[in-house]
């Protein structure tokens, strides 16, 4: 193992230094898609591999005129596993780029990896700090970090929805954390009060206990739910009889189009705030849309946006580079410098190699017979920092259960 | 009968699936439960029969064999139903909360408790007051005894098996309003049956009221109370229990 990853090493390294001679060969590139199949994550996993097979098949599988071949691994949503099957993509399928993995915690397991490997990476998963204190030179992000999108609606909260009082509620996670720090931070700086704040084990059960607690003397609810949480949570909120007594709002990942699906009447109306729908209105994403909803009969959500908005990026990439991948340094500088139209909207990236583009806030309303996201109002040009200047950003710890301080809880 | 089964909470899962199945076609919460339940008896039926059967006395071999039914269960419900959460639908007399001294209660969580408790009763005057009762409770005590007397034990424990799994299969279905069907329903569901098994004393039923109980209320106010804590609460007894009193509140064997 360890000499075909040193021998790997010095393939790329080479590859490096003589990329015209590789490149000259005319080989195709070899893609890698780290998603998740099985397990409860797999929904917005296959999600991920279908756009970007759809993303291929559209360039007949040929971007900046070569080749392209996918491999596609399955994490299970584990991140040791993720770690593993990163590790065969690389050194048994020799791919140049990743895209992925999925989920947060995949990311960070791998991060290591990706370094060491030097691995050309597009990512989905939100982890803050991987393009903030931590940065990976290898990785970039063309969806959002955890809070990117919940510090803009936490400005609709205050500003537009005239809240003033507001409970957050998400997963006891890293990225439930982050969301509703990123949150609260700025309800808090435009006069709004976070009074009372909840993080639920992700695979809490039942949502009964935290329902029966939350106070009901206030304006709203943020949800900072991922998976199926938002939407088992939303169901019991109604069921409690609390949907008319305080609105709830959403994250990115509370009401994606993969749980609307299945949701009813109740869903109506609840606002939330994303970096993508399919309600867009933009050629690019009206072509994925039709595309998609043809070959799968529903709508692409936030986790078949991600992969259409990565391989885009990619195309626009190799176009820059006149598809000479194997030139790492040179691909990666050119990353960070294009800008791309793309399903949500214009996309570039920050010296980080994190995304800055539209956030979207969007409404749930009925349009021929099925919910959609549909899109009333639009931040455009958000980058991980919100208003913020990144280096007073960046000297603050990273957003957690603890930081930025609460300090307007009651009881 | 002594068999450490750890597919339930994935019985449970494929109870809720096949609910949400029967439901497309007869849209009524009682009847896909029932349907469901029978499905899933037949199938806890043939892994008894087949399986376990082979394995009588060998806990760590059921331990592992049941654990490894109950991933194949996800895996394969994840092939047939989809990675999307799936609600069932509330009946319809029970949508609205009811209002008891100013507090909200949903009306099907109170009708869930109601059912919870008839079955329990049920269950109870079965195995304690019924001849066959009588039978089960011999052939768990003393197996070859039982045998000797003339009880068809084997017959006896497949049926018994087949029981807790309907009971899962249709557990399943009654707590999908609250809880909907998707994938790792099986994960979250199998800890606090564990738990209650456990903590009540495996192989009482009264053990297992009470363990319900208490895990039902340590949990919800030491969720209340302190919310970080929410798994140490939860459990902390269970450990409590298993270093000072290993078979458990009321039960009759080790854990």
């Amino acid at each position: 193992m360890s000499l075909n990853r040193r021998r790997f090493i010095q393939g790329a390294a080479a590859a490096a230094v003589l990329p015209r001679i590789s490149f000259a060969q005319g080989n195709p590139i070899r893609l890698g898609l780290m998603t998740v199949k099985t397990g409860p994550l797999a929904s917005g996993g296959i999600d991920m591999e279908r756009a970007l097979v759809q993303y291929l098949k559209e360039k007949n599988n040929t971007l900046a005129g070569r080749k392209v071949e996918l491999f596609v691994g399955d994490s299970g949503g584990v991140p040791a596993q993720s770690r593993t099957k990163t590790q065969e993509l690389v050194e048994r399928d020799r791919i140049q780029l990743m895209i992925g993995p999925l989920d947060t915690a995949s990311a960070l397991a791998t991060d290591d990896y990706i370094r060491s490997a030097q691995l050309l990476t597009l990512s989905v998963a939100a982890a803050e700090d991987m393009t903030q204190r931590k940065p990976n030179p290898w990785f970039t992000r063309g969806t959002s970090t955890s809070s990117q999108c919940a510090m803009p609606l936490a400005e609709y909260c205050a500003k537009t929805l005239k809240m003033k009082r507001m409970i957050v509620i998400a997963d006891d996670i890293a990225y439930g954390h982050e969301m509703c720090a990123g949150f609260m931070r700025v309800f808090e700086e435009n006069g709004g009060k976070v009074v009372q704040r909840m993080f639920s084990p992700l695979t809490v059960p039942d949502y009964g206990t935290y329902l029966a607690q939350l106070k009901s003397d206030v304006d709203g609810i943020f949800l900072g739910f991922a998976g199926s949480n938002g939407f088992r949570f939303l169901r019991q909120y109604n069921e409690f009889g609390l949907m008319k007594k305080v609105t709830p709002v959403g994250g990115m990942t509370a009401l994606d189009e993969a749980v609307l699906r299945n949701m009813g009447d109740e869903a109506l109306g609840i606002v939330t705030s994303c970096w993508y729908s399919a309600e867009i209105q933009n050629p690019i994403n009206e072509k994925f849309v039709e595309g998609f909803r043809k070959e799968w009969k529903y709508d692409p959500g936030f986790y078949a946006a991600a992969t259409y908005t990565e391989a885009a990026v990619l195309d626009a990439t190799l176009q820059r580079v006149k598809g000479n991948i194997e030139d790492k340094q040179g691909f990666m500088k050119a990353v960070r410098s294009i800008k791309v139209d793309t399903c949500r909207g214009p996309v570039r990236f920050d010296e980080y190699g994190n995304v800055v583009g539209n956030i979207y806030i969007r409404k749930v309303e009925r349009k021929d017979g099925r919910l959609v996201n549909r899109v009333i109002h639009t931040y455009p040009n958000v980058s991980q920092f919100w208003t913020y200047k990144p280096e007073e950003f960046l000297k603050n710890p990273v957003y957690s259960r603890d930081f930025p301080p609460y300090k307007n809880l009651e009881g | 009968m002594r068999i450490a089964n750890l597919t339930h909470g994935a019985l449970y899962m494929l109870g809720a699936y096949i609910g949400v199945s029967v439901m497309r076609t007869l849209p009524n919460l009682w009847l896909a439960a029932l349907l469901s339940g029978l499905t899933v008896a037949v199938f806890g039926g043939l892994v008894e029969r087949l399986i376990l059967r082979r394995l009588g006395g060998n806990v760590l071999g059921q331990v592992l064999v049941t654990l490894g039914i109950a991933f194949i269960l996800a895996d394969f419900c994840l092939v047939v139903w989809g990675g999307d959460p799936i609600p069932v639908p509330t009946p319809a007399f029970l949508q609205q909360p009811v209002r008891i001294a100013g507090l909200a209660f949903p009306a099907y969580r109170l009708a869930v408790v109601v059912i919870a408790v008839i079955v329990g009763i049920v269950l109870f005057v079965f195995i304690e007051k019924t001849r066959l009762g009588a039978m089960i409770r011999a052939g768990v005590d003393d197996r070859d005894m039982a045998r000797a007397v003339g009880i068809p034990v084997s017959l006896l424990f497949t049926t018994v098996f087949c029981l807790g799994a309907a009971l899962a299969g249709a557990g399943g279905v009654i707590g999908g309003p609250i809880m909907s069907a998707y994938p790792g329903l099986d994960a979250d569901m199998l800890p606090l049956a564990l738990i209650v098994v456990i903590l009540g004393g495996v192989g009482s039923l009264i053990g297992a009221f009470v363990g319900s109980f208490i895990t039902g209320f340590v949990y919800t106010f030491g969720v209340a109370l302190l919310p970080d804590l929410a798994y140490v609460i939860l459990f902390l007894p269970m450990i409590l229990v298993i270093a000072f009193r290993p078979r458990g509140l009321f039960g009759k064997f080790a854990a």
